[in-house]
């Protein structure tokens, strides 16, 4: 009866309840999916990051050989040559070096040549076929098989550059060998095989564009020929270290007596992190100004209402009712329309975690889809409950000192 | 039976009041006249315990209701009395029956649709039991405090000014209604008033002054 009151009340002043909810929303909405976002982001960028102590690649800003190498997100800076590469690995401090090779794409997942360290770093499994073997076989990343449809024994031409966009390289196709159980991880979304396929699949480019013009002698040929090995290019290579005394000495000497590029994966991401983390505090903060505001939208309603229901309390507690009954009963008014606001708020939460979704999809083949309820949202329940329950106790404590002879006789 | 003696209540040191000893059987009725300013109201609140008096009893048969602790006081004037003010009001986001019902429930009783479904037809608005009070006329929302006041089936029903606002006829159907209401469920039927048409329609009247 009590609860039934409440809900009546609430019904009847519908314009009222509405904005508090509302804003109640609102607040719980943007709180929530950053709660979210950001949760599944620092899971994704430090499962990503777990056990590369440095990726090496072309000078360029640190930041963005870590997104292209680790992430696979943003444009490599450039190419290097194995061999100074390699020369870098034979320091004893290096436990392992996993080189890294791209600038070709199928519908916008990353072909990378690589070997078979980068499984084994990931501890991914094929699922269906084999591994590669031969040049232009490939293994593909679950979701990439998920999206593309592409099974063991499909082939397919890749285009140039990392954009869906790029020009085709119609003449020469990949065989799909392989596919790899999902791993929660950024292979997910990346076409692997092996170093040599990478580099025949951009030498047969390269020699297409010396017939067109009609400009190589022989003399230029069989010098490439020589210089094949030493003068392969990479794009990076990620090194895992022995112990972290590796992590004190070689990024500055890399750095600073080499034409390459040393980059600390954990430096990075917390730099990165520190930069979002600017956006997402005051995201957080204006959904708390937000939350705030609905509270106090609740306390205005309530302060009016009961002005005008100062009559009808006084005649409840003149029919029996205890002071205290009547004050859980506007507490019950408030916290309804919390907990209204809570849930509308943690549903559109994840509504937009979908649309999120979706598009991050798009983009970057980036899949955040955790809906499960968060342990943040346990406490943003309790801190929407506690704005409820305050919003409703301020002005219905003057239930306590209402007079009810002099109300009644008032009229 | 309703028994009062000798009550006395002050607001302030200029402001004070003594009321007559009087009683009232089960099933009869009692006017209790007086003009603006002789203590109507003030009697009324004593008696209905919204009001302490400095001194004084009022007993219901035999039980005495001066002195008792707020919470004690609260139940036992829900359990006792039926109560209609002078201006009929409810809790306006109920309908008509929920108000009906929330006295049981106030009064910590069992929830009777039925005995409000009676007592709406006996007082003639069972088809406005499920509207909400606003859109109810003065008329019907005086018979539905009426009935709210008799859901409980209290000894003593207490009425404040309950004609005032009504015309000859109304008022003779109104007070018709409140005397059969109470000798049906034998309760002591008490009514303050200023008006001076029911003086003559009651035998046992006490005139303040």
């Amino acid at each position: 009866m009590l609860l039934k009151i409440s809900w009546k009340n609430i019904l009847d002043k519908k314009l009222n309840s509405f904005l508090c909810v509302l804003l109640m929303t609102l607040g719980i909405a943007i709180i929530s999916l950053l709660l979210l976002l950001g949760k599944q982001l620092q899971d994704k960028f430090t499962k990503n990051i777990s056990g590369i102590d440095m990726v090496v690649g072309a000078k360029g800003s640190p930041l963005q050989l870590i997104l292209s190498s680790v992430y696979q997100i943003d444009n490599p800076t450039g190419n290097v040559y194995l061999s100074d590469v390699q020369e870098i690995a034979q320091n004893p401090l290096v436990k392992e070096m996993i080189p890294l090779s791209m600038g070709d794409n199928y519908q916008g997942y990353r072909i990378v040549g690589t070997n078979k360290k980068y499984f084994e770093h990931f501890k991914v499994k094929v699922t269906s076929g084999a591994m590669f073997k031969n040049d232009l076989d490939v293994v593909l990343g679950a979701q990439v098989a998920l999206n593309t449809g592409l099974k063991a024994g499909d082939t397919f031409s890749s285009s140039h550059g990392l954009d869906a966009a790029g020009e085709v390289h119609g003449d020469t196709k990949y065989k799909v060998v392989g596919i790899l159980a999902f791993n929660n991880s950024v292979i997910d979304n990346l076409i692997l095989t092996s170093l040599n396929s990478v580099w025949n699949i951009h030498e047969h480019k390269e020699e297409a564009h010396t017939e067109e013009e009609e400009a190589h002698t022989e003399e230029e040929d069989a010098h490439a020929e020589e210089a094949d090995m030493s003068k392969r290019e990479i794009t990076s290579a990620l090194i895992k270290f022995r112990s972290p005394m590796g992590l004190m000495s070689m990024p500055r000497n890399i750095n600073q007596n080499s034409k390459l590029q040393a980059a600390l994966p954990s430096i990075e991401v917390n730099r990165l992190f520190e930069l979002l983390g600017i956006g997402i505090d005051g995201l957080q903060i204006l959904a708390a100004v937000i939350m705030l505001i609905s509270g106090i939208s609740v306390f205005v309603s309530l302060y009016n209402s009961l002005k005008e229901r100062k009559y009808e309390m006084a005649l409840m507690l003149s029919m029996g009712a205890s002071r205290t009954r009547l004050f859980l009963m506007l507490l019950l008014e408030g916290i309804l329309l919390a907990l209204f606001g809570f849930i509308a708020g943690v549903i559109v939460s994840r509504v937009g975690i979908i649309l999120i979704s979706n598009q991050l999809n798009k983009r970057f083949h980036f899949d955040v889809n955790q809906m499960s309820l968060q342990t943040g949202e346990i406490y943003l329940f309790i801190g929407a409950l506690a704005i409820g329950i305050l919003a409703a106790a301020l002005p219905s404590i003057n239930i306590y000192r209402l007079n009810i002879s002099r109300t009644l006789a008032e009229e | 039976m309703l028994t009062v003696s000798n009550l006395r209540f002050a607001y302030n040191n200029h402001k004070k009041f003594s009321f007559p000893s009087f009683s009232c059987a089960e099933g009869d009725a009692l006017l209790i006249l007086g003009n603006s300013g002789s203590g109507k109201t003030t009697l009324l609140h004593i008696l209905a315990l919204l009001l302490q008096p400095e001194s004084g009893s009022i007993q219901i048969n035999k039980q005495e209701f001066v002195g008792l602790t707020p919470r004690e006081t609260a139940k036992m004037r829900a359990r006792h009395l039926g109560i209609i003010y002078q201006k009929s009001h409810f809790v306006s986001s109920l309908t008509v029956l929920d108000n009906l019902i929330l006295a049981n429930y106030l009064a910590d009783k069992e929830l009777s649709k039925q005995r409000a479904s009676q007592l709406a037809e006996s007082l003639g608005f069972h088809e406005l039991l499920e509207k909400k009070t606003t859109l109810l006329s003065g008329g019907e929302q005086q018979r539905v405090s009426i009935a709210r006041a008799l859901m409980n089936n209290p000894e003593v029903i207490l009425a404040d000014e309950p004609t005032s606002n009504l015309d000859d006829e109304n008022c003779e159907k109104v007070i018709n209604l409140l005397e059969n209401q109470a000798k049906n469920i034998g309760a002591s039927l008490v009514i303050v008033t200023h008006d001076q048409r029911l003086k003559d329609k009651f035998s046992h009247k006490i005139i303040l002054s």
